[in-house]
């Protein structure tokens, strides 16, 4: 199972990841070594088995749909990076040129 | 410490009212609590001792993240202040804990031993939290752990390494490294950790204590910083099965905001762990959990447990789970595929690391440059590999097979519990391996897990305990049992501990050299 250099850039640019020249070169190689390890799954995973997502039985947990309090804005946006007028502040998003 | 002769000194409980630090952080958790209720100890001198052992022995052991003795000494004081007031306290109140660094705390820093959390402070308590501050627990503060829980050795931390008390040159184990190096450094009774693919009980095996991973669904998720949701779970870290029967159910228990919690009663683990009577169980000895690749002195000690267990009067049986050998590859594929997803809320947008926001960047650029800066390197591994194995093309052939040989070991489970209430194997194949050892080549690091990982897949619940030394370090045996019987982890638990206790003549954990 080959993976290779531009397949591990085209994942850090998925995962939105700026890895480095080295990243990417030593990330290769290990990728190849996990997924070479875990292929091994295809061996016995035949079609009519079917695919657990969950260890528990539980489907559709719904809970009574009543207000409650939340948290205080003050309190959320004191962990935030950047905050203004009880909002969070974000880079922009939309590119200037467009 | 006191054993300057080297010299274990747990045996001589010199009464605590003598207020001397050693001899009462070595108590139980659940002798210190007696000692409190009883007005023979206080809760602030409790609470202090801890403080004073921290600073005694932590420089060398590094468990601690985060210390907050201010409130740890306030908590206490108010315990103190309602035991004077003639209240009838719990059967924890007023014993320290030592706080994986994956659970929100209000106010108090969380890291998940992440450099992207540095200096956050959650708005809101965990549910376990929340149990441990009404069960009166005093939270000394916040101890270390791989990155996000991924790893076995806590060298994945952000923060630096803990060493394991045993040996310092050795690793404690991980992700809940550091709340094992913690119990074991005698700096607190009790740690809570949380358990994906073995991370409460590989740490508690390598350094000679107790770990339980409950049943999925048996504790409450809420705060708890999620790695792979479908597997990670909450449970104790302490010295005796006792101690961690206690600390279970002050925690478990269902949570309405957790969906995945599961609204049934708590199975009684605190009468199990009492009632050391195994006459008649089955004990199914897991074939595929031993041989090539397990340490020789760990099948010893492993197999002299198991004798023990003949011995009390259980039957030994012998059973066969052929895709357990499967689990390992399926869960390298799972976990990191709901990690690749989880970890998408790391977008410095809310909370957390911002980096490059230069005023020209847009919001992807410092989203993939904080990213970059603000995870490790096996951090970075899994969240690639989960990409990779949930992108079109590759999902079927990797997440779609994984989730069919969870299914598998779930049937060779329910298969051997036809044969066995119980089922055993060692809990790590090896002994504590030395920090560094295995940093550089991911899938040796991952073979640490090759024992615990079949519970996680199938949800049940299993337990880590003290079997014996190889090499001078502690071996455990892991004991499994079928989903929502968490009390028989506790009833074979508590039996082998104190069969092996006797047999010693002293708990496994005297043997530790004094730090």
């Amino acid at each position: 199972m080959a993976i290779t250099r531009d397949e591990v850039a085209n994942l850090a640019r998925l995962s939105r990841m700026s890895l480095s020249e080295a990243e990417l070169d030593a990330l290769a190689p290990q990728l190849e070594a996990i997924l070479g390890a875990v292929a091994r799954v295809s061996e016995v995973a035949a079609a009519d088995i079917p695919p657990t997502s969950h260890a528990v039985p539980l489907t559709n947990v719904f809970r009574a749909d009543v207000t409650r309090p939340s948290l205080p804005v003050a309190d959320v946006l004191a962990g935030a990076p950047a905050a203004e007028e009880g909002r969070f502040r974000v880079p922009r998003i939309l590119d200037p040129e467009e | 410490m006191t054993d300057v002769s080297g010299t274990p000194t747990s045996a001589a409980p010199a009464g605590p009212a003598s207020g001397r630090t050693d001899d009462v952080v070595r108590l139980t958790a659940a002798a210190t609590a007696a000692a409190i209720a009883a007005g023979e100890l206080s809760a602030q001198e409790a609470t202090r001792a801890a403080l004073d052992r921290i600073a005694k022995v932590d420089d060398a052991v590094h468990a601690f993240l985060h210390v907050d003795a201010d409130g740890a000494l306030a908590a206490a004081r108010a315990v103190d202040a309602r035991r004077a007031g003639g209240e009838k306290l719990g059967p924890l109140a007023g014993v320290p804990l030592a706080l994986k660094d994956v659970f929100t705390a209000r106010g108090m820093p969380t890291t998940c031993g992440s450099r992207i959390l540095e200096g956050w402070r959650p708005p809101y308590d965990a549910t376990v939290v929340s149990r441990l501050r009404a069960a009166d627990v005093i939270v000394l503060g916040k101890v270390n752990m791989d990155e996000f829980a991924m790893g076995s050795s806590t060298e994945n931390s952000a923060y630096g390494p803990t060493h394991n008390p045993w040996d310092l040159t050795r690793i404690p184990g991980g992700s809940s490294g550091g709340s094992a190096a913690a119990v074991a450094a005698f700096e607190a009774p009790l740690s809570i950790g949380t358990d994906t693919g073995g991370s409460i009980r590989q740490p508690a095996a390598v350094c000679g204590l107790v770990g339980v991973k409950p049943t999925y669904g048996g504790v409450s998720r809420y705060g708890l910083i999620a790695f792979s949701s479908s597997l990670d779970q909450a449970g104790p870290i302490t010295r005796t099965v006792g101690d961690a029967a206690l600390l279970h159910a002050a925690i478990a228990g269902h949570d309405p905001r957790d969906s995945t919690s599961v609204d049934l009663p708590v199975p009684p683990v605190v009468e199990a762990a009492a009632r050391r009577d195994i006459r008649g169980m089955r004990i199914g000895v897991v074939r595929e959990l031993s041989g090539e690749g397990y340490d020789a002195g760990v099948q010893a000690a492993f197999t002299a447990a198991v004798e023990e267990l003949a011995g009390l009067g259980a039957e030994v049986v012998e059973v066969s789970c052929p895709h357990f050998t499967y689990g390992l590859a399926a869960y390298y594929l799972i976990a990191p595929s709901e990690c690749s997803s989880n970890l998408a809320r790391f977008d410095a947008m809310r909370f957390g690391l911002r980096a490059g926001d230069d005023g020209r960047a847009g919001a992807e650029e410092v989203m993939s440059r904080t990213r970059d800066l603000g995870f490790g390197a096996e951090v970075k591994r899994r969240v690639m590999l989960g990409t990779y194995a949930l992108s079109s093309g590759y999902y079927d052939a990797y997440y779609g097979q994984a989730q069919k040989v969870r299914t598998l070991i779930s049937r060779d489970f329910a298969a051997a519990y036809e044969q066995a209430d119980v089922l055993v194997s060692p809990t790590t194949p090896t002994p504590a391996f030395p920090l560094g050892d295995r940093v550089d080549d991911p899938v040796a690091m991952y073979l640490s897990d090759l024992c615990t990982i079949p519970s996680n897949l199938a949800g049940g619940p299993a337990m880590s305990l003290p079997a014996g030394l190889a090499g001078g370090l502690p071996v455990g045996i892991q004991i499994m049992a079928p989903a929502f019987a968490d009390d028989r982890l506790y009833l074979v638990g508590g039996a082998l501990e104190a069969a092996l206790d006797a047999r010693r003549g002293h708990p496994l954990l005297d043997e530790a050299p004094a730090l």
